[in-house]
């Protein structure tokens, strides 16, 4: 099969430039890392960031993913997005979540564990390392992009609270609030957003909290102030504005699962081979390309996360 | 008045170009359909060329002209009712090229299927029309309209006979199939796809001849005083 690549000319350069920017930035945070990072991001949600120091040339790494492909676009990141707690239209979601309110915030972590606690959000900021991730974003509907996540993973939290030897799934719950999430009061999906991962999925180390993007605190179309981030699954299985996790000894039954059981399976890897019922994942288009690319297998993360499929038929288990 | 039926062809003066008011009164409302119906073309292109169609932007151009396509088809599909309703015969007319340009979107939607989505593409093409039902309906949708369109000619009309009218029932099939086509690519929501269909059963129910009949009677009981005849 043959894919041509070609860049996306319609973004006007101005909205690309935040790049430079976000370069600055992360340099920043990298360099601020030793002192705590992680103060500075609490601190971005308070007041306009700190000047960042000019980048120091040569330094600046070009931003793409370990596959080489550049990271997309800024502008398309914060403002093309699936968030159904607001509005079906992706371009018309940061527009909608823009005054949600996102501080104080806190998330249970609780269920079949030793040790179960609150966090409020900066406590999560403060208490672990924060690192940058740079991963695709493989979406059910066939557009792809690729981000730099912040955040830590979800491994260091789940061990902080212990889990019982029962736990086998972990369950997350989105905010239910209807009166600032408007798409919750439409009854075409049983609210609120419900996800599930195994545990040992919920362990791996590519599975991330994710609390910021392209070195800036997230925003509220991105999941802010706390989501989840599983670069080999479809996107839904991202959970976005994170209120509850729960150890379960089943597998809990998410939003999309209840809504359309026969197109949406409770693994929901990335697999070119599977099909959904009706769209093919045998391709998709990178945001800000105009020609498509071959889906990749687990989204292009096999290796780190095939072996825990060993022996399943994921034609079965999609 | 009745002077005129006197008057040989021969008296009367040199036939002069048609005025263009005497233009916009005859053929306005078509006027209009042409203008109403390729403006959103034009503007789909412009868009396209400024980049101002978004991040995604060939689904939204697959969006833009199978929403028009189905527009299009659900007004055409109605003039039949409406005139059924209203007794308005210049509006006749409108139904064929409300048709052509339901077919000029169904062909743009396909071309950006084909062209921009799948860049022709064989292997991708023949996995999606044949392995996902929303794109087989909008396939065969589109395999039903073909004919229509290339016999929406009064030659057609003329060879075809009977035949063309029976022919052309199959636009009911076609405009169903659109419906199911956008429904099935909906992720969930399908409110808007069940609205189209609603408007298509309501449209069919108009033109079951009881129906019809019993619409024109009421019509004609309201609009046609017996002391008021007027020539229709």
């Amino acid at each position: 099969m043959h894919f041509k690549r070609q860049s996306y000319p319609a973004i006007p350069a101005a909205d690309i430039t935040p790049e430079a920017l976000f370069r600055s930035r992360r340099q920043f945070l990298r360099g601020a890392g030793a002192l705590g990072g992680t103060i500075l991001l609490g601190a971005c949600g308070l007041g306009s960031p700190p000047a960042p120091p000019a980048p120091t040339p040569g330094v600046v790494a070009q931003l793409t993913d370990e596959l080489g492909d550049p990271a997309t676009a800024y502008a398309a990141v914060i403002g093309y997005n699936n968030y159904y707690e607001f509005t079906t239209t992706k371009e018309d979601v940061a527009a909608a979540a823009a005054n949600f309110p996102t501080s104080p915030w806190e998330v249970q972590v609780g269920g079949l564990v030793r040790n179960p606690q609150t966090f409020a959000v900066e406590d999560l900021l403060s208490r672990f390392d924060q690192e940058e991730r740079i991963y695709r974003l493989r979406c059910v509907e066939g557009w792809s992009m690729v981000i730099p996540w912040i955040g830590f993973p979800l491994a260091a939290l789940l061990k902080e609270v212990e889990p019982l030897a029962e736990a086998q799934y972990v369950r997350f719950e989105t905010i239910y609030a209807p009166d600032v999430m408007p798409g919750q009061q439409s009854r075409w999906y049983n609210w609120p957003y419900v996800e599930g991962l195994r545990l040992d999925e919920a362990m791996n180390d590519l599975t991330l909290m994710s609390t910021g993007l392209y070195g800036n605190q997230l925003l509220p179309q991105n999941g802010a102030p706390l989501r989840l981030v599983v670069p080999w699954k479809y996107g839904f299985k991202s959970i976005k504005a994170i209120v509850k996790i729960d150890l379960v000894e089943t597998a809990p039954l998410s939003l999309w699962m209840a809504a359309a059981p026969n197109e949406y399976g409770f693994y929901a890897n990335v697999n070119p081979d599977v099909p959904h019922p009706r769209w093919s994942q045998a391709s998709e288009r990178r945001i800000g390309e105009l020609d498509r690319r071959p889906t990749l297998p687990f989204n292009g993360y096999a290796e780190q996360v095939a072996g825990m499929y060993a022996g399943m038929d994921l034609r079965v288990f999609f | 008045m009745r002077e005129w039926i006197c008057v040989s062809s021969s008296d009367l003066p040199a036939p002069t170009p048609p005025q263009p008011a005497a233009l916009l009164r005859k053929h306005g409302l078509l006027i209009l359909v042409h203008i109403a119906a390729l403006l959103p073309l034009v503007l789909l292109i412009s868009d396209w060329l400024q980049g101002r169609l978004g991040f995604n932007p060939i689904q939204a151009a697959t969006f833009r002209s199978g929403r028009m396509a189905i527009l299009l088809l659900l007004l055409s599909l109605a003039i039949t009712p409406l005139n059924t309703i209203t007794g308005w015969r210049t509006i006749i007319p409108l139904r064929k090229w409300l048709g052509i340009y339901a077919f000029v979107y169904v062909c743009v939607h396909f071309f950006i299927f084909l062209v921009l989505d799948y860049l022709l593409n064989p292997g991708l093409i023949v996995e999606a029309i044949f392995e996902k039902p929303y794109a087989l309906a909008g396939f065969l949708a589109f395999l039903l309209l073909l004919p229509l369109a290339l016999t929406s000619t009064r030659y057609a009309m003329r060879r075809l006979g009977k035949n063309w009218k029976r022919l052309h029932r199959l636009v009911y099939v076609a405009m169903l199939l659109g419906v199911v086509h956008f429904a099935w690519s909906q992720k969930s929501d399908i409110r808007e796809p069940l609205i189209y269909g609603a408007i298509v059963v309501v449209l069919l129910v108009l033109r079951l001849p009881p129906v019809r009949q019993a619409i024109i009677r009421t019509r004609q009981r309201y609009t046609r005083p017996p002391h008021k005849e007027q020539p229709s």
